[in-house]
């Protein structure tokens, strides 16, 4: 009985691009990196709450995508930053409303402001 | 009352063709950033070069330039093997994920592959941003467990008297990957031999070398 391929053969010299899908992604990543390599947050502890983000999201049924990759990424920079006292779970949310609200009193076209 | 309703139904459709509100992630990573940036936490100049290297320049052929010159020449070779942290330090590719790299030689009788079953960690300063696949829960899973199966998918047949060796990678220790140079390509140089060194190869995914692009 056959299994389906999960992979496949590929171009091995295609340019590997697009590098990200969205820029989110991007920068997820690069606050990452840039806190690791600032010295505020060890490869270690990214490491390991980034696979356990990664289980939990396999353990709620997210499909094995890279979208939801990058969520669980985010969502373990933003336990990282919290739990290093860098960023809370409140002022995020409160940073998060406001930008929303910017986004929404400012014209298309303009640039958006957080006042 | 009609006309206060009107106005109130008028405003919001207003708002709304009028907003351009970003994908929710999009808005918390926008939060993040702004609360790092304010705090001095990061610099959005640092976040933006970060990007940009890693879109437009960082990639692969970092690493097929320092396998073609382990093809070339011995003494870069068994350097490279003994310690690939200072190795890459002669090309200026060492980064943070690069820290404690250590490569690894395919032979006639071994196939190394490459995974990390906890997350992601990958040498990136090297190797670039990590294909999908590698991110991948099936991948993660199944390098380790079936590694010869998942091989075969790859379209990497393998025959008996072929070990395979997954190493899997930790945010501590990273792996290259330096696969075998194909016959056909003596008297090559190191840029027409870099031009065959698939980010795969360097992974483990791909294994005998085509020499037909060059």
């Amino acid at each position: 009985m056959n299994k389906t391929c999960q992979f496949g053969p590929e171009d091995g010299l295609a340019p590997n691009a697009p590098k990200f899908a969205e820029a989110w992604h991007a920068q997820v990543l690069a606050i990452a990196d840039t806190m690791i390599t600032n010295g505020r947050v060890s490869a270690n502890l990214w490491a390991e709450t980034l696979g356990a983000e990664l289980r939990k999201g396999e353990a709620e049924g997210a499909p094995d995508t890279e979208t939801s990759y990058y969520e669980a990424a985010l969502r373990a920079l933003e336990h990282v930053l919290a739990s290093g006292a860098l960023v809370s779970t409140n002022d995020l949310t409160q940073r998060r409303n406001d930008w929303e609200t910017a986004y929404l009193e400012t014209r298309h076209g303009q640039p958006v402001i957080l006042k | 009352m009609a006309a206060s309703f009107d106005s109130d139904k008028a405003a919001a459709l207003h708002r709304h063709l009028h907003s351009h509100l970003p994908p929710e992630p999009a808005l918390r990573v926008k939060a993040l950033e702004s609360l790092l940036v304010e705090r001095g936490l990061v610099s959005t100049q640092t976040l933006d070069s970060w990007v940009e290297a890693y879109t437009e320049e960082i990639g692969p052929k970092r690493g097929a330039q320092v396998v073609a010159r382990s093809w070339l020449d011995q003494d870069f070779r068994a350097r490279l093997l003994e310690n690939a942290t200072e190795a890459i330090k002669e090309f200026g590719f060492e980064g943070n994920a690069t820290g404690n790299l250590k490569a690894v030689e395919n032979t006639d009788t071994t196939h190394n592959l490459v995974v990390c079953t906890l997350c992601s960690c990958y040498p990136f300063s090297l190797l670039g941003m990590s294909p999908a696949w590698y991110k991948a829960g099936a991948y993660r899973a199944r390098a380790v467990r079936e590694p010869r199966k998942v091989l075969k998918e790859f379209g990497v047949e393998l025959s008996e008297d072929v070990a395979v060796r997954v190493w899997d990678s930790t945010a501590e220790l990273r792996y290259l990957i330096v696969p075998q140079r194909p016959a056909g390509t003596e008297g090559w140089s190191e840029v027409q031999l870099a031009e065959i060194v698939t980010r795969n190869a360097m992974i483990g995914t791909d294994r005998d070398l085509k020499t037909g692009a060059a």
